[in-house]
């Protein structure tokens, strides 16, 4: 084991883990997070994603020794329940789910894109969720959601 | 350490309620506690108010329930029902759901049952409605008034003049020591204020902040982690386990092995997901598989188990005066829950007893099982409901508890077990394939005079229930027997018409002995179902059979009204005789401005995209909800793609608890119900599952164009409550190949519709 440092939600974190262990396991049983999860280990689903330097990141299939000095940001660390960051309060708005449990991978993937892009078109929405699953098929309402989100943006 | 935590320990621990349970009046002998829930007698007496409520000295309100939050909506809409029959605000209610420990056996939250029973004049909503009228009671008493001079507001009962007294003054912290009353009256819907609103669901902040606890969250001290190793191929059992293959990863515990249940348990989640990976196990092959391709034959020929729901014993006359017979097939395959996430649980079995933290559907039958493969007595296994991903029925939850209980067992540790994509795949219990024969007699006028539909269903194993835990994989590997269909002819019906599985299609009128619960006006009837052998596990996936019936039925009502050159709407109606289903097809109907028109589309051209509209219904299993669904959808006649555009739902579920919680079940059932309808379907060679993934099994995205939604929702408040959490989704399947049709003048009889299936049906026009 190694021990690596990591900035996660604005804290440094040391862990003693071998480098090739996935960063999601060090997220949700090291550090003890919940916003992203196992949801498939292959990158197929979205439910482990987090953000790094801007962009939507599957977890599941990243060694925690590829982040670097890289800030890693989950869904817990984008906003809180007494202060929710304004595409969560989009979600919550919009009552956006159903279990939850993909919302890492909805919200994220969806932050990160109208972040970088605000103007993004309906195209490139659906192309940056194309690998998004959501199994309880709240798709509507979270439509709704990263287009209100979007019109906050514009 | 003592044996198990007792209800009355889990109050004072929660700090819910302070004083006064006495473990002696409220652990009952087990006999005494038989409950109306076709379950185990435990502990927590049902008849008892204090086995559902406690006030506490600060005036908060504690419900105890046996149906649980599966993403559904349950928390909310009960958390709501307790406010409103107590007439406390919503924020004074915890809710503390299924655990073995605290909460009323209830079964299994299934079925969408849980609206039924927990929402009518019964349980959860009986025993609130008791509460209120025994608090009023107390207030007469205390403030010398008489109980209809009371009124009762915010947690308190008021006299005229201001005199007021607080639940909490009343009953704070102590037993209230009464039986459920059967007639303490439940407030209507014309008093409701929290039932009957769109309260936001109590969970949504936590989930949309990642703040949520999942079972995949749960942390216990001294927790070590845990994998399977599943067969790799169907009916493969353990030659010879090497456990010097691992030795050499670091923080390996042990390797279990029981009969053929294989797993593995190390210090870190990513040392045992390499263990289990590395692991080399010798499997004896299995008996290998009936050919994919020839599944629906394969169905017909087995020795089947018959049921017969309904014969008037004149079909096969009816069939040979019919001016003429129509006869269609219909066919529906294995198909996955596929959870978001992979299953997982948290188990800690000691000498003498265990607790376990699990996403099951059913803690009761759970800790029934959990008690069959570790040895221990059931009383001394708790088993704690925690939310997993959405289950839709019987996923992985179960089997992976039990996982998580072998492996415990074999190391003296908590473990925690997280299956990986592929042993959910391996592990699930699948949606049943169908075949479904449909026959019809119809007369000179176009009328249907006879129906004759033989339905078969393949199976293997199911819930596990209280005394089957071989009937999911890890209790069979682990030396259980399955349940299995075993041969039976069918007997004649007997008693009122069961139609759980809507075997039975919604234009017969359903007559047993004289006695009529069909919903429609056909008297001429016969519906055998056939239960055959599968090779594969099989239980509960969300509308169990009754979806495949029902795109069976509605499709083929289709192709009736096709044939009598009738518009498919009026063409239902006319055989239609139950007015709740006539007012579900009538309402979506006219909000969808539906045009009279006999299918198919007559202007739309060969070629190109096209667009069309299908119409479904069902009276869900007989009675549980009524609903009729609209499908708009295009379809690209070059590539065979079907993008639905537009969705109406009309949907009757007698008095609505929540609109918007019922608008979110309405929209994902139907896209879920599309999803299957369109791309789901499990996969095999001659010897193992090959769909084992998400590129290999084929859900819709995120990313699609999301067609728009339009639901009615048709309140009943002078209704029994039913379930709605299953209505629509029974209905996608059926009104999409209605809609291809209309748009294309194919009809493709079996799901799901895919692209190349659809270009396949679009060349077999001519």
């Amino acid at each position: 084991m190694t021990a690596i440092s990591l900035k996660v939600n604005g804290h440094v974190h040391k862990v003693d883990v071998p480098p090739e262990t996935p960063l999601l396991y060090v997220l949700s049983d090291d550090l003890q997070l919940r916003g992203p999860k196992f949801g498939c280990g292959l990158a197929q689903c979205g439910a482990c994603t987090v953000i790094i330097q801007g962009k939507a990141v599957r977890s599941c299939v990243m060694p925690v020794s590829a982040v670097k000095n890289r800030e890693v940001t989950t869904l817990e660390g984008i906003g809180t329940p007494e202060r929710p960051h304004a595409i969560q309060q989009d979600f919550i708005d919009e009552g956006a789910a159903q279990c939850g449990f993909c919302l890492s991978g909805v919200i994220l993937s969806a932050k990160a894109l109208l972040d970088d892009n605000p103007k993004a078109s309906d195209e490139q929405i659906q192309e940056a969720l194309s690998n998004v699953l959501c199994r309880c098929f709240a798709h509507t309402r979270m439509m709704r959601a990263i287009k209100r989100y979007q019109a906050r943006r514009a | 350490m003592k044996k198990e935590l007792s209800r009355r320990d889990f109050l004072k621990a929660s700090g819910i309620l302070v004083v006064s349970f006495s473990a002696s009046s409220v652990i009952e002998p087990l006999a005494a506690a038989q409950g109306p829930f076709d379950t185990h007698p435990s502990h927590v007496n049902p008849d008892k108010l204090d086995s559902w409520l406690a006030v506490a000295s600060d005036g908060t309100v504690t419900a105890y329930t046996g149906k649980c939050d599966l993403g559904q909506g349950m928390y909310t809409v009960q958390t709501q029902l307790v406010a409103e029959e107590l007439c406390v605000s919503i924020e004074k209610v915890k809710l503390i759901q299924c655990d073995t420990s605290v909460t009323p056996d209830q079964g299994t939250t299934s079925g969408s049952q849980s609206t039924p029973t927990n929402f009518n004049t019964r349980n959860l909503a009986q025993a609130a409605a008791t509460a209120r009228e025994a608090l009023i009671g107390m207030a007469a008493q205390k403030l010398g008034v008489p109980g209809d001079q009371l009124t009762v507001a915010d947690g308190a009962v008021s006299a005229a003049g201001g005199r007021r007294v607080s639940y909490s003054d009343l009953v704070g912290g102590k037993h209230f020591d009464l039986a459920v009353s059967a007639t303490a009256k439940r407030r209507s819907p014309s008093e409701w204020k929290v039932l009957g609103t769109s309260v936001p669901s109590l969970d949504r902040v936590a989930l949309m902040t990642g703040t949520f606890e999942f079972v995949h969250n749960v942390h216990v001290p001294g927790m070590v982690h845990g994998r399977v190793v599943r067969p790799p191929e169907i009916g493969a059992t353990v030659e010879h386990v090497d456990e010097m293959s691992v030795q050499h990863i670091p923080g390996l515990i042990k390797v279990v092995v029981k009969n053929n249940f294989v797993g593995v348990v190390a210090e870190k989640q990513w040392q045992a997901a390499q263990a289990a990976k590395d692991l080399k196990v010798t499997w004896k092959p299995g008996a290998g598989l009936p050919a994919q391709k020839e599944l629906y034959d394969y169905i017909r020929k087995q020795a089947s188990r018959d049921v017969m729901v309904v014969n008037s014993k004149d079909v096969d006359d009816k069939l040979k005066s019919a001016a003429h017979v129509l006869k269609a097939t219909y066919s529906y395959p294995y198909q996955a829950h596929g959870s978001m996430g992979s299953s997982c649980a948290v188990a800690d079995v000691q000498a003498d007893h265990a607790t376990i933290w699990s996403p099951t559907q059913s803690v009761y039958p759970t800790q029934h099982g959990i008690s069959m493969l570790t040895g221990l007595t059931a009383e001394n296994v708790r088993v704690i409901f925690v939310r997993g991903s959405g289950c839709y029925g019987l996923n992985a939850a179960d089997t992976v508890s039990y996982d998580a209980a072998l492996l415990s067992q074999a190391v003296h540790k908590p473990v925690r077990v997280q299956l990986t994509r592929q042993d959910e795949f391996l592990s699930e219990n699948y949606g049943s394939a169908c075949v479904i024969e449909q026959q019809v007699g119809i007369d000179a006028n176009g009328a249907i005079q006879a129906w004759d539909c033989d339905a078969w269903s393949i199976s293997l194993g199911g819930r596990p229930g209280y005394g089957k835990p071989g009937n999911v994989i890890t209790g069979m590997l682990a030396g259980f027997d399955p349940e299995m269909v075993t041969p039976r002819a069918a007997a004649e019906p007997t008693g009122e018409l069961r139609n759980g599985s809507n075997a039975v299609p919604s234009y017969v009128a359903g007559c047993i002995n004289g006695k009529c619960g069909g919903a429609g006006s056909i008297r001429s009837e016969r519906v055998l179902m056939h239960s055959v052998p599968s090779p594969f596990f099989t239980g509960p996936l969300r509308s169990p059979l009754r979806l495949q019936n029902t795109f069976a039925h509605e499709c083929f009502m289709d192709e009736v009204s096709t044939y009598a050159k009738a518009d498919p709407v009026a063409f239902r109606l006319q055989h239609l005789s139950d007015a709740r289903i006539i007012g579900v097809v009538k309402a979506a109907a006219q909000k969808a401005n539906w045009v009279a028109r006999p299918s198919p589309e007559h202007g739309n051209a060969r070629g190109g995209k096209v667009t069309g509209r299908g119409i479904a219904c069902v009276a869900y299993e007989g009675g549980n909800g009524y609903a009729a669904l609209i499908a708009e959808v295009e379809v690209d006649q070059a590539s065979g793609r079907v993008q639905p555009k537009r969705f109406i739902a009309a949907l009757d579920c007698g008095p609505i608890s929540n609109p918007d919680g019922l608008r979110n079940q309405i929209e994902g059932g139907v896209l879920q119900g599309t999803s299957r309808a369109l791309s789901e379907e499990i996969t095999w060679d001659e010897r193992k599952v090959t769909s084992i993934d998400w590129r290999s099994y084929h859900t819709l995205p995120l990313g699609i164009q999301a067609p728009i939604f339009e639901s009615v929702l048709v309140d009943q408040p002078a209704a029994k409550a039913t379930g709605a959490g299953e209505t629509a989704i029974t209905l996608a399947a059926a009104a999409i190949g209605n809609a291809i049709f209309d748009a294309t003048g194919a009809r493709i009889r079996q799901v799901p519709f895919t692209a190349e299936r659809v270009r396949e049906a679009l060349a077999a026009r001519g």
